[in-house]
């Protein structure tokens, strides 16, 4: 085991390749940590939140191929070759907001933020599979998200501002 | 680094896999690590080597060969809900698997590792009982199968040897026309179950109930099989009255304490669940005659 001579044991580190938000990276990692952790301190992409780790809060969920997962419970062994989406990934620096995120801010659909990037990327993936979500539809996909001090309300609200029936609302 | 260390392999197929589980001390299969990478988070499990089958695609499939289902362990969940021959032939894995964790959760989750890590709440584990799934594991040795019935050991513990691995659960396609219910008590969607219920029933011709199936779940260490209940309703025609009536057996059984929720509760709430599991499987079964 002499620093740099030493050839890589591939069953304590990997060298892995992870598409995130369209970019490449490539880095050594240990094999036990997390997709979470990989984002945040080997990536500095802190925009993926870590509140429980345990998978129970949602506020780590990125997509993983276009699928919502929570990335406390992925290795980032696990993306290697795979394609992730993060928050960063869901709006473009200088740009005005995407139509989700900006009708969050109209509804009041966040305040702390803390969960907002977990609860965007299940939005997205709600979003892309069932364009016309019922209220049910849109509680059940918010049910693997935790918030803690906005309320649901707002965020429901939003969804629903962006769907096609809501030009048809009476409004009071 | 919240997991603690550990030796990482992935293999490419199953036999390496199996391989690897006989060759390792200490060991752990890693599925869709809905429940293992929480404890290895929290160090509850301190493996020295984690296999990790996310990158064997042959236990990845669903298919339907001579009347039966066979559903490869590292099916992900999210892929049996959306799987249209399941929503055909096998209705009560959608209506069990809507109470199961989340979106978020369902597609890493697989099939096999919700059956192995044998939550006594766990839906696919009761639903995998009342449809009379059969066990394929694999080992050194070869495969052989067992009886869902005789997969649960004890609390948590599946009746698998150490170097044997859950390579596909088999299932009988139930009759066209069968119905399916699922209910459960949670404190929260999408939580494990304080008790849950699951029924399939096959109507005869004169609308009378030719065979009944009821489990309960999050009863027991394991879920219930409520043969009693079965065989009182076998010739009846269905009614509320007499799903109610033969129900109240549920709240007979031995049921667990825990933190939570306590066995007088889960004794109380559990002929309630079945009633309605009954109920729900019957207006299927109906409404498919009608059709």
């Amino acid at each position: 085991m002499i620093g740099a001579e030493r050839a890589m044991d591939e069953a304590e580190r990997r060298l892995i390749s992870v598409t995130v938000n369209e970019v490449v990276h490539r880095a050594e990692v240990d094999v036990r940590l997390t997709l979470a952790d990989f984002l945040r301190h080997t990536l500095q992409l802190t925009g993926t939140h870590v509140g429980c780790e345990h998978g129970v809060c949602g506020a780590c969920t990125v997509l993983v191929g276009g699928h919502t997962a929570r990335s406390c419970l992925m290795l980032a062994v696990q993306a290697h070759g795979h394609s992730v989406v993060t928050i960063e990934g869901l709006s473009t620096e200088g740009q005005p907001l995407p139509p989700l995120q900006q009708a969050l801010a109209d509804h009041h659909g966040l305040q702390c933020g803390f969960c907002t990037p977990g609860i965007l990327t299940t939005l997205t993936e709600l979003l892309r599979d069932n364009p016309s979500p019922s209220d049910e539809d849109i509680r059940v996909a918010l049910s693997g998200n935790i918030c803690r001090c906005t309320g649901y309300q707002g965020i429901v609200a939003a969804v629903r501002s962006l769907l096609p029936s809501a030009g048809r609302e009476v409004r009071g | 680094m919240k997991p603690p260390p550990f030796r990482y392999y992935d293999p490419q197929t199953a036999d390496e896999a199996v391989g690897l589980l006989a060759s390792l001390e200490n060991a752990k299969l890693l599925a869709g690590g809905q429940s293992l990478m929480p404890m290895l988070n929290m160090r509850f499990v301190q493996p020295d080597h984690v296999i990790d089958l996310n990158r064997v695609p042959e236990l990845a499939f669903i298919r339907e060969e001579a009347g039966r289902i066979r559903i490869g362990a590292m099916t992900r969940q999210r892929d049996l809900e959306f799987s249209p021959l399941v929503a055909e032939r096998l209705p009560l894995i959608g209506a069990g698997l809507h109470h199961v964790g989340h979106r978020q959760t369902r597609n890493r989750g697989t099939i096999g590792g919700s059956l192995c890590h044998l939550d006594p709440a766990a839906e696919l584990v009761t639903v995998a009982m009342t449809l009379d799934a059969e066990i394929v594991a694999r080992g050194p040795q070869g495969e052989r199968r067992l009886a869902m019935a005789e997969f649960p050991l004890g609390f948590m513990t599946p009746a698998l040897e150490l170097d044997e691995m859950l390579v596909a659960i088999d299932i009988p396609v139930p009759p066209a026309g069968h119905g399916a219910g699922f209910v459960e008590m949670a404190r929260r969607h999408g939580d494990f179950a304080i008790v849950s219920a699951a029924a399939t029933i096959e109507l005869d011709g004169a609308g009378r109930i030719a065979r009944a199936v009821l489990v309960l779940g999050g009863v027991d260490v394991s879920p219930l099989r409520m043969g009693e209940v079965e065989e009182a309703l076998a010739g009846q025609a269905p009614s509320a009255a007499i799903f109610a009536d033969h129900c109240r057996l549920c709240g007979a059984v031995e049921a667990m304490d825990d933190a939570l929720v306590s066995g007088t509760y889960r004794r109380r709430i559990a002929p309630v669940m079945a009633r309605r599991a009954l109920e729900q499987a019957a207006r299927h079964a109906m409404a498919k005659v009608a059709a």
